[in-house]
């Protein structure tokens, strides 16, 4: 990796927002984004006392319960320098949503906006934060990336993964068509419209399968959960992955909805 | 509008399982997203007109009451006529009467989403008025019975083999032996018979795009010309157009002209732009003999004052809906309202009731592509989740929903308890999940599963190893 030149200014200390489906799911996307951060030259920590960033309370119309997530995120991430999610979704509810969210608020507003200042999704932390240009490591074969609607539209996170992925050695990265559509996944929309929701990914399936790619990255579990998901049910050869697992070295764990008997 | 509660989920479920349905919404994504980057990318300052135009109707939208003053001065100088319909149903009479006073049998009508708001062609038809749509592809669903599926492209659920069917049932005078396998034979086939629907009308109806304060004219963009024939030929002319779609000046009006057709069909404009600006006057050659502009409310004032207020900014370009994979996946029929797509689930609530079109705000994964694309910057999104949260306080969503989102608030708002249930439902779904890592089925998450196997979970949560590896740390 190529850190930031060297500056007077000390390390500065990250908090990992883990998120709820990479705690529950799968933690090496949070040891990945842990070694990606440090050797990107910075501290980090995940704070044990977080649980969600309040998502589905939010788009389900709960503002109440929300806003008392939301605080409790607010006041728990105030001694860190940044804030990192490895999802653009959760980095989007603390960078963009939460200020709005609060902004009624007169103690736990502008404390919203202060961590909204400093919340970065993980490939663009490493990028723009840390000026990291390359990483050390190497994954074989054609990979396709998905940009998650949030990532995309609400961080404007398109070049920072792309960045990262073609200095990984052996990666071939072959583009999706029809990039800016959602996989259908939308939280609680999937399982509240899983009829819709499933029609919208079968079209992003046809468009990954259409890349030849053998591997699916993305930057978002929820995403990722979704396509895999399908890709399982449809008995599909494609893998899918975290981004950070593969930029980080670290995919001696089975891809998403693999089987964990030894191949 | 007569319907009970829009059945959307099942709608939906027809429209996913409609085989030509599914094909023809492909043409959207070609026919329309494609086209509309392309004229984007042509233009450099679309951003910037972007801006713009959210500015003009912003500060028109804050002056409301006295552009309308000035819009109505200017029609009722240039020799017009201006009425103010409260509501859908006084918007009908005022037509109704207008048609009756003139003794009218026939009217022709250019294409209008207002008219469909507020119900009008049955309104006209139960008074013994016959109505006929002059826009293609109005004239088509209106032949079918049924109602445009897109804002701009009334069939593009449709392709040419069922239209094909629809005329022959139609016009049953021509002779059957005609071809009709090219779309031209099929715009022959109309051109001619509304032809003679042009010529003998009474009343012509159309829309309003734009509304331009300064000169009091009505903008109507189209690219059939049915709207000029419609405005021009018969004796009297009536515009029905909602009150946010004023604007101060001509150049304001320049301004969104040139977002709406690149945002719509991609086109830098479109075929026909026409102002229409009251009655015929001595020197003319033609045009109308009377000329009204039926104002309609219809809720838009309280929108004025509630959350909603930015979806006044719509100009009906249907960039939203081209844009929409739910749009994209069920078609506008499903919505089973007037207005379809993101711009549809939005207004609908307001102007049925939350309690009838519940369905509609939550159909939607917030992919957030609708705003992007919105040319007046419309914040879709948000008044999604706007209509949710009144949807919630009214206590709307299923018990067990709302149970299920309390029990699961109530844990994220307790740490160690959550970290506590996530470790035993990280170690249930391991165990359900067995070697294979996944799970093809689970009790409760059968709306996953029905159609996505699960992931299972690595093994312990991330918190739980996390906090090992600190142990360990701290001890060496």
């Amino acid at each position: 990796m190529t850190p930031t030149p060297a500056s007077s200014k000390p390390t500065p200390l990250v908090g990992l927002f883990v998120t709820c489906l990479v705690d529950l799911f799968r933690p090496s996307i949070g040891f990945a984004a842990i070694k990606l951060i440090e050797a990107g030259g910075a501290r980090v920590e995940a704070p044990r006392a977080q649980t969600c960033c309040g998502q589905p309370a939010y788009n389900a119309g709960d503002r109440k319960d929300a806003a008392s997530i939301a605080r409790q995120v607010v006041a728990m991430f105030e001694p860190y320098d940044y804030v990192v999610a490895p999802s653009g979704s959760c980095a989007g509810m603390l960078r963009v949503h939460y200020p709005r969210l609060l902004a009624d608020d007169p103690d736990c507003g502008p404390r919203a906006e202060a961590l909204a200042a400093k919340s970065y999704e993980l490939t663009a932390f490493l990028v723009r934060v840390l000026g990291v240009s390359a990483v050390d490591a190497a994954f074989a074969g054609s990979v396709t990336y998905h940009d998650s609607c949030s990532a995309l539209r609400e961080l404007g996170v398109r070049e920072a993964p792309r960045r990262l992925l073609r200095s990984v050695q052996g990666l071939s990265l072959v583009e999706l068509g029809d990039a800016e559509t959602c996989c259908g996944f939308g939280g609680a929309f999937s399982v509240k419209s899983p009829d819709i929701s499933t029609a919208i990914l079968d079209a992003k399936i046809r468009d990954i399968a259409d890349t030849g790619a053998h591997t699916v990255l993305a930057g978002d579990l929820g995403c990722l959960m979704q396509i895999a998901g399908r890709l399982a049910r449809e008995r599909e050869s494609i893998e899918a992955r975290h981004v950070a697992e593969v930029l980080a070295g670290m995919t001696e764990e089975p891809a998403i909805a693999a089987s964990r008997q030894k191949r | 509008m007569d319907q009970p509660k829009h059945d959307f989920k099942q709608r939906a479920a027809q429209a996913l399982g409609d085989t030509r349905l599914q094909k023809a919404l492909q043409n959207v994504k070609r026919g329309f997203v494609e086209k509309r980057q392309a004229a984007k990318t042509k233009l450099p300052e679309f951003d910037r007109l972007r801006e713009d135009a959210r500015a003009i109707k912003d500060h028109t939208l804050s002056h409301l009451d006295l552009y309308l003053e000035a819009f109505e001065r200017k029609v009722i100088e240039s020799g017009g006529n201006v009425h103010y319909a409260p509501a859908a149903a006084d918007a009908r009479d005022i037509v109704l009467q207008l048609c009756q006073e003139v003794g009218a049998k026939l009217v022709t009508k250019g294409k209008s989403m207002v008219s469909e708001e507020i119900g009008l062609n049955a309104h006209l038809n139960a008074a013994k008025i016959e109505v006929v749509e002059t826009d293609l592809g109005e004239y088509i669903v209106q032949l079918r019975g049924e109602r445009p599926s897109h804002l701009i492209a009334p069939v593009i659920h449709l392709n040419r083999e069922t239209i094909e069917a629809d005329f022959r049932r139609a016009h049953q005078r021509l002779p059957y032996a005609r071809r009709l396998d090219q779309p031209e034979h099929l715009v022959a086939e109309a051109r001619a018979v509304l032809r003679e629907k042009f010529l003998a009308a009474d009343v012509g109806i159309t829309g309003a795009n734009l509304l331009i304060a300064e000169t009091g004219s009505a903008v109507i963009v189209t690219n059939e010309g049915n709207g000029d024939l419609t405005a021009t030929l018969p004796r009297t002319h009536i515009v029905v157009a909602s009150i946010e779609k004023i604007v101060p000046t001509l150049e304001d009006a320049a301004t969104i002209l040139r977002l709406l057709a690149r945002s719509a069909t991609g086109q830098e404009i479109t075929t026909y732009t026409t102002f229409l600006t009251g009655p015929r006057r001595d020197a003319d050659p033609d045009g109308p003999l009377a000329y009204h502009v039926v104002l309609l409310d219809n809720g838009r004032s309280e929108m004025l004052g509630n959350e909603f207020a930015d979806m006044l900014r719509c100009i009906r370009c249907g960039a939203c809906l081209n844009h929409c994979p739910v749009y994209g996946a069920i078609g506008g029929h499903a919505y089973g309202t007037v207005y379809p797509g993101p711009m549809g689930a939005v207004l609908t609530p307001q102007l049925e009731g939350i309690d009838r079109a519940r369905d509609l705000p939550n159909a939607s994964s917030f992919c957030g592509r609708c705003e992007a694309v919105c040319p007046m910057d419309i914040p879709l999104p948000d008044m999604l989740r706007a209509w949710r949260e009144r949807d919630f306080a009214r206590g709307n969503p299923s018990r067990s929903e709302r149970l299920l989102l309390k029990l699961w608030a109530y844990a994220a708002k307790r740490p160690r308890l959550y970290h506590a249930l996530a470790s035993f439902v990280a170690r249930s779904l391991v165990r359900r999940g067995g070697p294979r890592g996944r799970l093809s089925h689970l009790p409760l998450a059968q709306s996953w599963t029905v159609t996505r196997d699960l992931p299972a979970p690595q093994g312990k949560t991330f918190h739980s190893l996390y906090a090992r590896a600190r142990k360990r740390e701290a001890r060496r």
